[in-house]
């Protein structure tokens, strides 16, 4: 798998039309990093498999294309922020940070392991670089977001703050006071994004909650709100790129995604937010997910 | 208290550009001097408190030092987790001010009582538990807690509260002071209320009982060496607060005795609210009396203590 680890040298690249209409490099990222979730999903027993292949694009777009960040100075005062609002896609987050080179590689071999910071939610900052915020409960990801892009409005920062929340997080009280109070202040240097994978830990996130219109709902609380397929890079991009161009109200990017995406037998089986798959299963899912 | 609240944030914000100022709906016209100054810096987030203390962690972890104010119950039980992960975990120095603690609010119901905040937040790591006991307390605990790399939550009354202390060159977090001196035995609390143990311990001094009073000034830290100078001076002490029996300064004090084997050495009287809601309402004067915990109760809970009955 390591001659993927090349990409790891290619850094937060500036978006061409080339780019735009290609993203194959990004294409075989997302393949490398969906079996190295896999393999851990198994060999570490860590669960909420289906979610971390939901978001795994959305995931590399922004850590390849879209957030100023340096992996060399994961610190810096002016970098956009990040937080992983559903916590729970930690192992999809650390193979991100990992491959863009925030640290080696190698220290995911403690993934799960007694006594490791890997585990599967984020811990708070200073234990893994690139981790802003410790989620897992859910719902505290995108009021923390909004709290840093005001802290930044406040300081002059030019820094962008972005949440990824899943469908499910949704449910949650808290996201929609964060919603209302964005959009009163005009927040629009606030981006969430939704890895709407129509499920949540026991069933359709729809019947369990009206969710739905999700995106009529960002609408309806003040919110620029778009709707994408969450694993086409060139929708993704185009996305992103309009809701830099809001300068009035925060943007929020619904993305249609399947839980469990890549592997036939896991998507949209929803089993597979808490079983990991054992050998055999293993076998074939990355049989599916060969890398060229 | 909350006045002083008021007035001193708006001077500390006059000096540092990076304290913001957070509320929950509340202190119509109070912040006006404060909006004055730092408009950018204000922000009423609504009733709303689970973001607003969300925000304040993030914000604090972009380099700014929020500081959220709103009623106790609110800015405490209503958003615990968001205190407990965003605040206190991640060891985001946000400012806490908890408004109308206890009884404050006596007449508004159960709603708005506050008895067992200092128990549940005691619990939780790396967090200051703060109860000052006058302007005086809670302007330098204010202050030092903006230069404190931890969080810290400040439980304050509301308004007209007397000034206990008289000597200020030793307050702070994690300091407790003598407020009275007295010899045969030692109350120890904290918050407002502290001035009707000082009125129990004046009438009790007619009687020819002499009681000392201390504010501890929080339940956490605990200020260690000020306990083993008091355990070396009074071997019965009583705890007095307006909050519950359960985890407050009672249980505290009962803790830091056992860890430090004073166990045979201090008899300690412990004395707060009972572990029930209170339906019977009245002003907060009502309420204490009707709990035998006003300068009344006190001086009978007191005198039996020191002469028997």
């Amino acid at each position: 798998m390591d001659e993927a680890s090349t990409f790891r040298q290619l850094g937060c690249k500036k978006l061409t039309e080339h780019h735009q209409n290609n993203f194959e490099s990004l294409k075989k990222i997302a393949n490398l990093l969906r079996r190295r979730i896999l393999i851990t999903s198994s060999e570490a027993k860590i669960p909420h498999l289906g979610s971390c292949l939901s978001c795994i694009d959305l995931l590399i777009y922004l850590y390849w294309y879209e957030l100023k960040v340096d992996p060399n100075n994961p610190n810096g005062k002016e970098r956009d922020r990040f937080v992983l609002s559903k916590g729970h896609g930690a192992p999809a987050l650390f193979q991100a940070l990992a491959e863009r080179g925030f640290f080696s590689l190698d220290l995911l071999n403690e993934f799960g392991k007694a006594g490791s910071v890997f585990h599967e939610h984020p811990p708070k900052p200073g234990y893994i670089p690139g981790v802003e915020a410790a989620t897992g409960s859910l719902g505290h990801g995108l009021p923390m977001a909004l709290g840093m892009a005001i802290a930044h409005r406040s300081f002059n920062l030019p820094a962008r703050s972005y949440a990824l929340l899943s469908d499910g997080e949704c449910n949650e009280g808290s996201i929609w006071e964060a919603a209302m109070l964005a959009a009163a202040q005009r927040v629009y240097t606030l981006t969430a994004i939704i890895d709407f994978n129509k499920w949540q830990a026991t069933g359709r996130s729809k019947e369990i909650m009206a969710l739905e219109p999700l995106a009529d709902k960002w609408r309806a609380f003040g919110w620029h709100a778009q709707e994408i397929n969450g694993h086409n890079f060139a929708e993704i991009s185009s996305a992103l790129i309009n809701a830099r161009k809001e300068i009035d109200r925060p943007s929020v990017i619904v993305a249609h995604t399947i839980k469990g995406k890549g592997v036939t037998f896991i998507e949209d089986d929803n089993n597979w937010h808490y079983r990991t798959p054992n050998g055999e299963e293993l076998s074939a899912a990355l049989a599916e997910l060969e890398v060229d | 208290m909350r006045n002083t609240f008021a007035s001193e944030i708006t001077k500390i914000a006059q000096k540092r550009e990076d304290i913001f100022l957070l509320s929950g709906d509340i202190g119509n016209r109070m912040f006006d001097k404060f909006k004055e100054i730092a408009p950018q810096r204000f922000l009423n987030c609504g009733i709303a408190e689970s973001n607003m203390m969300s925000m304040a962690a993030g914000m604090a972890l972009s380099g700014m030092r929020p500081v959220v104010y709103t009623i106790t119950p609110f800015t405490t039980t209503r958003c615990l987790e968001q205190i407990r992960v965003g605040v206190a975990y991640h060891q985001a120095p946000v400012v806490i001010i908890g408004t109308g603690s206890g009884l404050s609010y006596a007449e508004l119901g159960s709603t708005h009582h506050s008895l067992e905040d200092l128990a549940i937040l005691r619990a939780i790591p790396g967090l200051n538990v703060l109860a000052p006991v006058d302007s005086l307390e809670l302007s330098a605990q204010l202050q030092e807690a903006f230069e404190s790399k931890f969080p810290t939550y400040i439980r304050i009354g509301k308004k007209g509260e007397p000034i206990l202390h008289t000597d200020t060159s030793k307050l702070g977090i994690g300091k407790a002071n003598l407020i009275r001196e007295g010899k045969d035995l030692l109350v120890l609390g904290v918050g407002p209320i502290l001035n009707e143990a000082m009125k129990a311990a004046q009438f009790l001094e007619t009687k020819g009982c002499s009681v000392a009073i201390a504010s501890l000034g929080g339940i956490k830290p605990i200020d260690t060496a000020f306990l083993q100078a008091m355990s070396c001076r009074f071997s019965t002490w009583v705890s007095y607060e307006e909050h519950s029996l359960i985890g407050g300064v009672g249980s505290t004090l009962l803790e830091w005795i056992q860890t430090h084997n004073l166990m045979d050495k201090i008899s300690l009287l412990r004395l707060g609210t009972p572990d029930e809601f209170i339906h019977h309402l009245g002003n907060q004067s009502f309420v204490l009396n009707s709990l035998n915990l006003d300068s009344h109760g006190l001086v009978n809970q007191l005198d039996k203590l020191i002469n028997g009955s």
